[in-house]
């Protein structure tokens, strides 16, 4: 299948999702659905929760913070302690204390950065009992804060935002398990691994070698590896190794996977504030901005490596180096622009062997915030974030306090908004400083120069927008990288969650002005310019200087941009 | 009609108040004198001023400034340790910039104080004869008078304070606070009782009982607000400023990171430009403006003549969804104009002009001269010379008609319902075609006012309500905004539907009374609109109060005044829909400049990056797109322009930007055009520009 037809497939298999799977996610969290109610009394009677108690933002944020520490303190334990547990048959270690946080920070918060090679270090149990379950669980949490934002937005003068545990319950039940089960099952089906046996060692008799080649249960954790943008693989080389993705059509049925949940939220956003126009628009501003990436990055790959040309090499191919031959050069470019606008951080491809301004495309992606359309839930309530801003600049430009759908942006709204788009790239510019500034950090990086800056800032960028995906080249598995990666990771994640909540209360409270000619129009083309706008400015401001020190001087290296 | 014949003199129209025509600008007088732009004495005062907000106290209050204050004084430690030029130049155009945003401010202010020492002058110590209890009048500095005291007014004499007439009436010259010279009927009892301290009596004699503690009197609120003394920070001024301090915040560490980044990559980076970097990065052009915006916008209220209590209340108006608007001064001239005479009964139309022409004679009412006038127009009918046998018929409100007894004739105009009770009275009947006709009349919008000779009814004459010229357009214009305009009248609900319809309003309230008024803007704000409204009785005051903007006219009475949140010093109802404007532009002004401000980022991180680490890879020099002359004259063209936009837009935020009314979409257009993409160009250009000349001065 040529690219061409990859992306049309993919086109209409999302847009046919991004209608039936938005509408079923906004009837699953405005309780319409009912069929597994007998699975969900149970549930709530373990949490010991009143599901038709509601909570104000306060007690959600309070719910999703415990939720959250305890699994972090779950994940944790399992990983020090796996040497002396069962479904281990590789024998391999307990994990040690600086990884193990690491890992444990990073399953939670939805970022699968992963500073091991998972086949080497990691139990069946650790696995499957404690990194794959944070991969149904993490994106659930993502899921409840953007649907208890969107109910900020649907509801009026309300004192409550839902109740977290009853739509963490629910997004599992109705909608992460039946379809990372459903899309396991095609994984398994296309080859991909399924077993709890161990290591299988083969002799190749033509050749003389005796290999071992690691195995496990790798089909399962794959779909919702996707399907939740996780992006924790089973193998180190992520979805490069064939018994993680098995063929083409795997390729293609991750990309797929990765971006159905965050486009399609944008529906559930539409349907339950009542104006799908409204959800169309911010889904416009992600799949143009998505678009404008996917584009520039097949075409930085497609064009070869400007070292290569410049050592007066014909390239017929593209920029194939550290490239899975079986997908090729474009095929990659769109799976890792994919992967890494969507908080995914999956790989088919080493990033690190991208071309300058290839690997600028991927980096840049996330620098913007993880909104095109970033993680699951995540994007949503990221994009949210950056909407409320907008609206704000562009009401006060028709001379009208801003309302965006009927709820007016006033100094409180201004406040979370504006600490929540603020916090990501402080604490990545922060930390990276600290880490080229200092030996621990600066013996991370293996090239020199503004390659191994880059490094250095890829790392920190993907871990602080929970993406997760690894440029390479960082040596990331010190007690420097683990621990500051640890705090990048959870402050990317609940240092937004928690403003996103507050902005949540402060909507929901607020009645709503009724639209009229003079209203600021949320729901065209001009707000789609304006939110894109303001995703590039303040992503583009806050960057640029990083940037140029980064890829953007490798690349001029070469003499040209292109 | 209900309880009048005519309608008498509308209700809170000022006698003497010229309504403007809708469309004509207001002429700013009184308060507001007209002042250039840029006054000499103010841009003076405005420049001394400018200097004394250096007060790092002052300077606290603006998050973006206060950091570029910082940064001057970073620079000027590091220029004094490693003086050259380009250290020097740095920080002096960083002082500079704080500098011109002072005087931003102090320009702004500088008008209200000019206006407010005009006011200070009438304030000068005024004698007030004080009625004490047994009657006896005591002399006392007009200080010294407090809530309850009464005294007493004659011609010549300046009142102390406000106060309310409770004897007699008087004409009073306002103009040292309205500015208009025509003097106006004040009397005691109804609602044209009030009067301001600082106006002069110019006829009679009246005691006014004082209703204002010493230094709360309506000048000194005049003062303290021109003055700007007790300005606070608007709700959307403060989301603003937040917005700002987010935007400087995160500016921080994008310019601090690059110390350690560019140590990373070898290169040695000076504080200078780091400190230059981060001022041309944080949003210094909307920082510098933004106390200057809102203190211009109050100040072109001030302009119009409208007292706006607090700028939370000019906000308000630019918000407002709901206009309600008084049908008589606002929507109608007011006076009801004679329009045609339909006979009935096979009378003839001239036989009805000459009756209705008879009956008027004597009517000095407006009403009553408009009916001679058509007769005149129509049927040559001239004012004739009465004979010696007559009398005039007064109006009464229990007759409900008028006219005259002349040569043994009996001719009565008035309320159809009256003039055909006493025509049964004379013996006659009502022909069969009078009730259609003063229907249809009535349907129309007009007023019927029956004509009758003795028993004979002999048609009806048409007083029509005129529409003011263009006030159709204006409310096109209201609409296109998104506001309803509420037509509020004591009519029955058929005249109200006719003019309403053709004044092309959105919707009436008929047979209005203060608490339908009330009901009205209740049901309005329940559903999350905001309502403006004007004002002038006391049983207005309670809906003031309540409505989100509420602007008591001058004339009005005290409690009026209290409870609305602006006051008209011309009271012409028709200028709520420029303080909609106003308020409006304000904001506009605001996030127009805000978005010019962020987008100007762009070219001074295509100056200043290169710049920064062009010595150490020399290949960013590509990024130097503008071909500045060298990395200390890109960084000084940035800082330049970046302090000169300040200067260059102080105009625009004293004026407030352009604004048209019309859908919101259009205006977006325009503005994102004008200052978002207008804002990354211009830049580019300029600092280019200033490079240029830098190199010619061969300064670098």
């Amino acid at each position: 299948m040529g690219f061409f037809w990859t992306i049309v497939v993919l086109v209409i298999a999302l847009g046919i999702s991004w209608r039936y799977l938005g509408s079923y996610m906004a009837a699953v969290f405005e309780g319409r659905v009912h069929f597994l109610a007998w699975a969900e009394r149970p549930v709530y009677k373990a949490l010991g929760t009143d599901p038709e108690q509601e909570q104000t933002w306060k007690r959600y944020a309070g719910s999703l913070v415990i939720f959250s520490a305890v699994s972090i303190l779950i994940t944790y334990v399992i990983l020090r302690v796996q040497g002396h547990l069962f479904l281990n048959p590789q024998h391999q270690v307990s994990v040690g204390p600086a990884l193990s946080w690491n890992t444990a920070a990073s399953f939670v918060t939805n970022t699968n950065w992963q500073n091991y090679g998972g086949e080497s270090t990691m139990s069946y149990f650790s696995q499957m009992g404690a990194l794959t379950v944070q991969q149904f669980v993490s994106p659930a949490v993502g899921i409840a804060v953007a649907i208890a934002l969107v109910r900020g937005f649907s509801r009026r003068k309300s004192a409550t935002i839902g109740n977290f545990w009853v739509d963490i319950t629910r997004c599992m039940l109705y909608i992460l398990l039946p379809a990372a089960f459903l899309a396991g099952i095609i994984f398994v089906g296309q080859g991909a691994v399924q077993t709890l046996a161990g290591t299988v060692t083969v002799h190749d008799s033509l050749n003389g070698v005796t290999q071992t080649i690691p195995r496990g249960p790798v089909g399962f954790m794959e779909a919702i590896k996707q399907l939740g943008t996780n992006g924790g693989g089973f193998m180190n080389v992520n979805s490069a190794h064939p018994f993680e993705n098995p063929t083409g059509f795997t390729n293609w049925l991750s990309i797929f996977l990765l971006l159905v949940i965050p486009f399609a939220l944008t529906y559930t956003f539409g349907k339950m504030v009542g104006s799908i126009r409204h959800g169309a628009a911010l889904l416009a501003a992600m799949v143009i901005i998505f678009g404008v990436w996917v584009g520039f990055s097949s075409y930085a790959e497609h064009q070869g490596n400007p070292a290569v040309a410049v050592a007066g090499i014909h390239q017929t191919t593209g920029n194939t180096e550290g490239k899975e031959v079986r997908f090729g050069d474009t095929s990659s470019a769109l799976f890792g622009v994919s992967s890494t606008n969507t908080s995914t951080g999956s790989a088919d491809a080493s990033y690190d062997s991208f071309t300058p301004i290839g690997g600028f495309g991927l980096l840049t992606g996330m620098m913007l915030g993880e909104v095109t359309p970033g993680g699951t839930g995540s994007g949503l309530y990221t994009i949210l974030i950056y909407a409320v801003i907008a609206v704000f600049i562009g009401g006060l430009m028709i001379g009208r306090t801003p309302e965006y759908l009927g709820k007016k942006i006033q100094a409180k709204e201004v406040k979370l908004a504006g600490l929540g788009a603020l916090v990501m790239p402080m604490i990545v510019l922060i930390l990276t400083a600290i880490a080229v500034s200092i030996h621990a950090g600066r013996a991370g990086p293996l090239n020199a120069g503004p390659h191994g800056f880059t490094e250095i800032l890829y790392g920190l960028t993907s871990q602080g927008n929970n993406n997760g995906s690894a440029f390479g080249g960082l040596t990331g598995n010190t007690t420097f990288y683990n621990v500051v990666g640890g705090i990048d990771m959870l402050i990317g994640r609940f240092a937004i969650m928690i403003p996103a909540l507050a902005l949540a209360g402060s909507l929901a409270a607020k009645g709503v002005v009724p639209e009229s000619l003079g209203t600021f129009r949320t729901d065209n083309g001009m707000f789609v310019g304006l939110v894109i706008g303001v995703i590039i400015i303040i992503g583009g401001l806050t960057f640029f200087p990083a940037i140029s020190l980064g890829p953007i001087v490798e690349q001029l290296s070469h003499g040209k941009f292109f | 009609m209900d309880n009048t014949e005519m309608g008498g003199s509308p209700r809170g129209a000022a006698t003497a108040v010229a309504t403007n025509a809708p469309t004509e600008p207001t002429i700013a007088h009184g308060v507001a004198e007209a002042r250039s732009l840029f006054d000499r004495e103010i841009l003076g005062q405005a420049l001394g001023g400018s200097f004394k907000k250096f007060d790092p106290r002052v300077q606290i209050k603006n998050p973006v400034m206060f950091v570029v204050l910082i940064g001057s004084v970073i620079t000027l430690i590091e220029a004094i340790k490693h003086p050259d030029t380009f250290n020097w130049s740095i920080t002096i155009w960083l002082f500079l910039t704080v500098l011109f945003a002072n005087f931003a401010e102090a320009m702004a202010e500088g008008r209200g104080k000019a206006q407010a020492d005009t006011l200070r002058k009438m304030r000068s110590e005024t004698e007030a004869r004080k009625l004490g209890a047994d009657g006896t009048e005591i002399k006392v500095a007009a200080a010294e008078l407090v809530r309850g005291d009464l005294v007493v007014c004659e011609a010549g004499d300046l009142i102390p304070s406000d106060g309310e007439i409770v004897e007699g009436v008087a004409s009073v010259d306002e103009s040292a606070i309205t500015g208009e010279s025509a003097p106006v009927i004040r009397e005691s009892g109804g609602d044209r009782s009030a009067v301001t301290g600082g106006t002069k009596v110019l006829s009679d004699r009246i005691v006014v009982r004082i209703t204002a503690e010493p230094g709360h009197t309506f000048l000194d609120r005049m003062i303290t607000l021109v003055e700007g003394a007790n300005r606070q920070k608007t709700p959307n001024e403060i989301a603003l400023t937040i917005l700002l301090a987010v935007l400087t915040i995160v500016f921080l560490p994008v310019v601090v990171a690059l110390q350690p980044f560019g140590v990373y990559a070898g290169a040695t980076v000076s504080v200078v430009i780091l400190v230059a970097l981060l001022v041309c990065l944080i949003p210094t052009t909307i920082g510098a403006l933004l106390s200057a915006i809102g203190i211009a916008g109050m100040d072109r209220l001030v302009q119009k003549n409208v007292l706006a209590m607090s700028g939370r209340a000019v906000e308000a108006a630019g918000d407002v969804q709901t206009l309600l608007l008084d049908k008589t001064g606002t929507i109608t001239l007011g006076n009801r104009q004679a329009s045609g005479f339909f006979p009935v009964d096979g009378h003839t139309e001239e036989e009805v002009a000459d009756a209705a022409q008879l009956a008027s004679l004597a009517d000095e009412t407006p009403e009553g001269r408009s009916i001679v006038v058509l007769a005149k127009e129509r049927f040559g009918i001239r004012e004739r010379e009465l004979s010696v046998e007559h009398t005039f018929v007064p109006f009464t409100a229990t007759t409900r008609m008028s006219g005259l007894d002349v040569d043994g004739r009996q001719i009565r105009k008035g309320a159809a319902e009256s003039v055909k009770t006493w025509a049964a009275e004379q013996g006659g009947s009502a022909p069969p075609d009078l009730d259609e006709t003063v229907d249809r009349i009535a349907r129309a919008g007009s007023t019927p006012l029956v004509v009758a000779e003795g028993p004979v009814i002999l048609g009806v004459i048409e007083l029509k309500d005129v529409v003011k010229q263009g006030i159709q357009e204006r409310f096109a214009e209201m609409r296109s905004m998104g506001i309803r305009t509420v037509m509020i009248t004591g009519d029955n609900p058929l005249t109200a539907a006719a003019i309403a319809q053709e004044a092309g309003v959105d919707d009436y309230l008929a047979e209005a009374t203060p608490e339908t008024k009330m009901e009205l803007i209740k049901a309005e704000q329940e559903g999350g609109k905001l309502v403006a409204m004007t004002g002038d009785g006391t049983n207005d005051a309670p809906a003031l109060a309540q409505a989100d903007v509420g602007v008591a006219m001058n004339t009005g009475t005290t409690a009026a005044k209290e409870a609305g949140n602006m006051v008209d010093l011309d009271s012409n109802p028709t200028k709520l829909i420029d303080v909609v404007e106003i308020g409006k532009q304000l904001l506009i002004t605001r996030g127009s400049l805000t978005t010019f401000s962020i987008a100007n980022d762009v070219a001074k991180y295509f100056a200043i990056i290169p710049a920064l680490f062009v010595a150490t890879y020399p290949q960013l020099n590509a990024l130097n797109v503008m071909k500045l002359h060298s990395p200390e004259s890109a960084v000084l063209s940035a800082v330049i322009f970046n302090a000169l936009v300040i200067v260059a837009l102080i105009p625009l935020a004293l004026r407030g930007v352009k604004f048209r009314p019309t859908s919101s979409a259009a205006i977006l257009r325009r503005n994102v055009w004008i200052y978002g993409v207008g804002g990354i160009i211009v830049p580019f250009i300029f600092i280019k520009l200033i490079d240029l000349v830098l190199t010619a001065l061969h300064a670098y």
